[in-house]
């Protein structure tokens, strides 16, 4: 086999792989929007203060140190002892819950019935805030974040590949577990969605707000399980994402990644998401290869775009997305 | 008690930078940024900047006895509110700019010096500014981007036996202007030298970069240079340790060398080396009346968590440079109250010593060098650093190495030199 084939391969077997990571992002932003018809501008953010949230539990960190600090002239960063990652997972899940409180409390029960365009800004102001909000709580450094799952070259990957073909293919041990635990979160949403009484009512929302009120489910309830299971899945987003290249601000332009898989998969469907993303990920990395001798490479960014731009010409509502009809 | 200190000197502060100046001083500003995706890189900096400036005041009541006043206007590492915070602050009488940015730099050099306001660019910036006699109001002493390319590759030669031929060098690079200023002279020594340059771009803010380490395991360089910023270096780095690159190949420019870019990948980035263009950690006397004057009055810039950092230093390092080109400024014009025309004079004529260097309680840390009209680059030497994850700490494997400066003189003043006729500038040295 040539080796420019075999190259190509494997370039098109990471970006699989990348493609599931940028997936991750892209589901939190489905889950809110199909719930409530809201583009939560926040979701990125949310992945960062997930992250932070989880590393500052792990090590022992003391929120709102650098306030404390400063208004009480003291010293105190952290509590001395530093949790398992067993129970800061829990812990961070709790914080997100208790965040997706705060923004129906706050935010979202005061914009009832107002247009889409009002509750998105809201999203945006959101966002500015739980940035700010995480720099205070947690500090502005860059943090390692170690859950434990290894990283690093797959040997079984290598070996088997080059059994097959001659030449062992790099895959990152962390992007293969990613792949695992998108598939769970996927199967155990879609679990939730078709077989409890709690999904059905969040399907029932989704379907028709009006029609959901009219036979007594609670709009608020639905409001707070959808940013909390957008929030939970904006903390393995962060895992994933922390766990690459340190939990730091960076880790909320991971949104970036996600806008062109939304475009291509549609804003309301969660396999969208997943098959939006594969194909961004293979689609920018074999462009990338192919293209590199020619430009010079970093088109990763720019090809995501170009890419969910063609699709908006041909097919605006996505490949799984519905198709918005407005009679005027 | 420390809490009435602090609070005391942020009223200070603020009543200082908010109030017009009615008594004599010396104003610093600084363009910080301490938020978006490079605060991580840019915090540090500012803590030392202003911890050193703040030393001055606190043992010495300023330089010459005139007190400094500092301001600070938040970029975000974005050229637009760098251009902003430039306006804002250019009636204020500043002393020199310190734009933190080759992108804001690049905006203020034509406004600075049509202001009259000096601009230090320390180890960024245009690199061809070291032309004094084309960039008056521009100085990048002690070292830029060219020297620190040819630094790297003068010490491959001493790894090498003095050959890089048949050498294949990967240039990994931050897909901007930064990032592709190493291009022209690692390009200009490939030719020289013999050896192949594969340049890799990486578009920011390169958390993503598997595809260009997929290329790079493909292409089995001998070395990889890193010219990173932000999450591009810590990803880079542990990209390299997950195709098990051997990091003693793997150096980055000072910017890529901080232990923010390290941390993240543990273990993975023992051996990691970049450029050092100063110490770095507390062993320097200096620290001592940081902790006096500074850290237990509680006058400590930000949460005072970052002293001794590398970025710290470099913080520091460039504020001591300001200081001592403030007094060389004092000296020559026989004045305490010094304007930004005399400040420039004062970097125009910058002489640093080793001999002065422990005088300042910082032996060791920087290079000997002497500004001119013609060269405000310094010497352009640098150091290497290599990291010690067992221990967390930089640790310097060479001394100073001289870059090839004759041949940056010479592509400097080729670019100064079209730069001079695009906009209408005559060569020469101010009087």
């Amino acid at each position: 086999m040539p080796d420019t084939l075999l190259f190509a391969m494997e370039a098109a077997l990471n970006g699989l792989t990348a493609g599931i990571m940028y997936a991750l992002v892209a589901l939190g932003f489905v889950l809110i929007f199909k719930a409530s018809g809201i583009f939560n501008f926040s979701q990125g953010v949310m992945a960062l203060f997930a992250a932070l949230t989880l590393v500052g539990f792990q090590q022992g960190q003391v929120p709102f140190a650098h306030l404390i600090n400063a208004i009480f002239g003291t010293r105190v960063h952290h509590f001395g002892w530093n949790l398992p990652t067993l129970l800061a997972i829990p812990a961070t899940v709790g914080v997100m819950v208790v965040f997706a409180w705060a923004v129906e409390r706050f935010v979202l029960r005061h914009l009832v019935n107002q247009k889409p365009i009002i509750l998105f800004m809201a999203t945006i102001g959101l966002a500015y805030f739980l940035e700010g909000l995480g720099d205070l709580m947690w500090g502005a450094e860059v943090k390692r974040l170690d859950v434990g799952i290894p990283q690093g070259m797959s040997g079984a990957v290598d070996d088997l590949t080059f059994g097959l073909f001659g030449y062992g293919f790099y895959m990152d041990t962390l992007d293969l577990y990613a792949m695992v635990i998108a598939a769970l979160l996927v199967a155990v949403l879609v679990l939730f969605s078709q077989y409890t009484k709690e999904g059905r009512a969040l399907r029932a929302v989704a379907d028709d707000h009006q029609a959901a009120l009219s036979v007594g489910i609670s709009l608020r309830f639905i409001w707070v399980l959808t940013w909390s299971i957008a929030g939970i899945v904006a903390l393995v987003a962060g895992i994933m994402w922390g766990a690459k290249s340190g939990v730091q601000f960076s880790l909320s332009l991971i949104a970036l990644k996600a806008l062109p898989v939304l475009i291509l998969g549609g804003f309301t469907s969660i396999p969208g998401a997943i098959v939006g993303g594969l194909i961004i990920g293979v689609g920018e990395k074999l462009f990338d290869f192919f293209m590199q001798p020619i430009v010079g490479g970093a088109t990763e960014n720019w090809f995501a775009y170009m890419l969910a731009l063609v699709f908006l010409l041909f097919r605006p509502q996505g490949l799984f997305g519905e198709k918005i009809i407005e009679r005027v | 008690m420390k809490k009435m200190t602090k609070l005391a000197a942020g009223i200070a502060v603020t009543m200082a930078i908010a109030a017009p100046t009615v008594a004599q001083d010396l104003h610093f500003p600084m363009l910080n940024y301490r938020t978006g995706p490079f605060a991580p890189n840019g915090i540090p900096f500012a803590d030392g900047y202003q911890d050193y400036l703040t030393l001055i005041n606190e043992r010495d009541g300023g330089i010459g006895g005139v007190p400094i006043r500092m301001s600070e206007c938040e970029t975000a590492y974005n050229t637009e509110r760098g251009v902003e915070c430039y306006q804002s602050i250019r009636g204020d009488d500043p002393l020199v700019l310190q734009p933190l940015s080759t992108g804001i730099t690049y905006q203020l050099i034509p406004r600075a010096t049509e202001d009259g306001i000096p601009i230090h660019s320390m180890g960024y910036g245009r690199t061809s500014a070291i032309n004094g006699e084309v960039f008056n109001w521009v100085f990048n002493y002690p070292a830029n981007y060219w020297d620190g390319a040819s630094v790297i590759i003068n010490f491959l030669l001493d790894e090498n036996d003095g050959s890089l031929e048949d050498k294949k060098i990967v240039l990994l690079y931050h897909n901007s202007a930064y990032g592709r200023e190493p291009i022209p002279t690692l390009t200009r020594l490939s030719e020289d030298l013999g050896y192949e340059l594969i340049e890799i771009g990486v578009d920011s803010p390169g958390q993503e970069q598997r595809n260009q380490w997929l290329q790079i395991r493909r292409e089995r360089p001998d070395y990889v240079i890193m010219w990173g910023w932000g999450v591009m270096n810590p990803t880079a780095i542990q990209e390299a340790a997950n195709i098990r690159f051997p990091m003693e190949n793997f150096i980055g420019v000072w910017w890529s060398g901080s232990e923010q870019d390290v941390g993240p990948a543990g273990e993975g980035a023992h051996g990691y080396r970049s450029l050092a263009m100063h110490g770095t950690g507390r062993d320097y006397p200096i620290y001592d009346d940081i902790e006096e004057y500074v850290v237990e009055p509680g006058l400590e810039a930000g949460a005072g968590d970052q002293i001794g950092t590398v970025l710290y230093s470099r913080g520091l390092y460039a504020a001591m440079l300001a200081v001592e080109a403030a007094r060389t400024a004092q000296e020559i014009h026989g004045v305490d109250e010094i304007n930004a025309e005399q400040m420039r004079d004062g970097m125009a004529n910058l002489v640093i010593t080793e001999e002065r260097m422990a005088e300042l309680g910082l032996p060791e840390f920087g290079p000997a060098f002497e500004v001119s009209c013609e060269n405000h680059g310094g010497s352009g030497e640098a150091m290497i650093q290599e990291w010690d994850a067992n221990s967390g700490t930089w640790n310097l494997i060479t001394d100073w190495i001289e870059p090839d400066r004759d041949m940056i003189m010479e592509m400097a003043t080729e670019d100064s030199m079209s730069y001079a006729e695009e906009n209408d500038i005559t060569p020469g040295c101010m009087e």
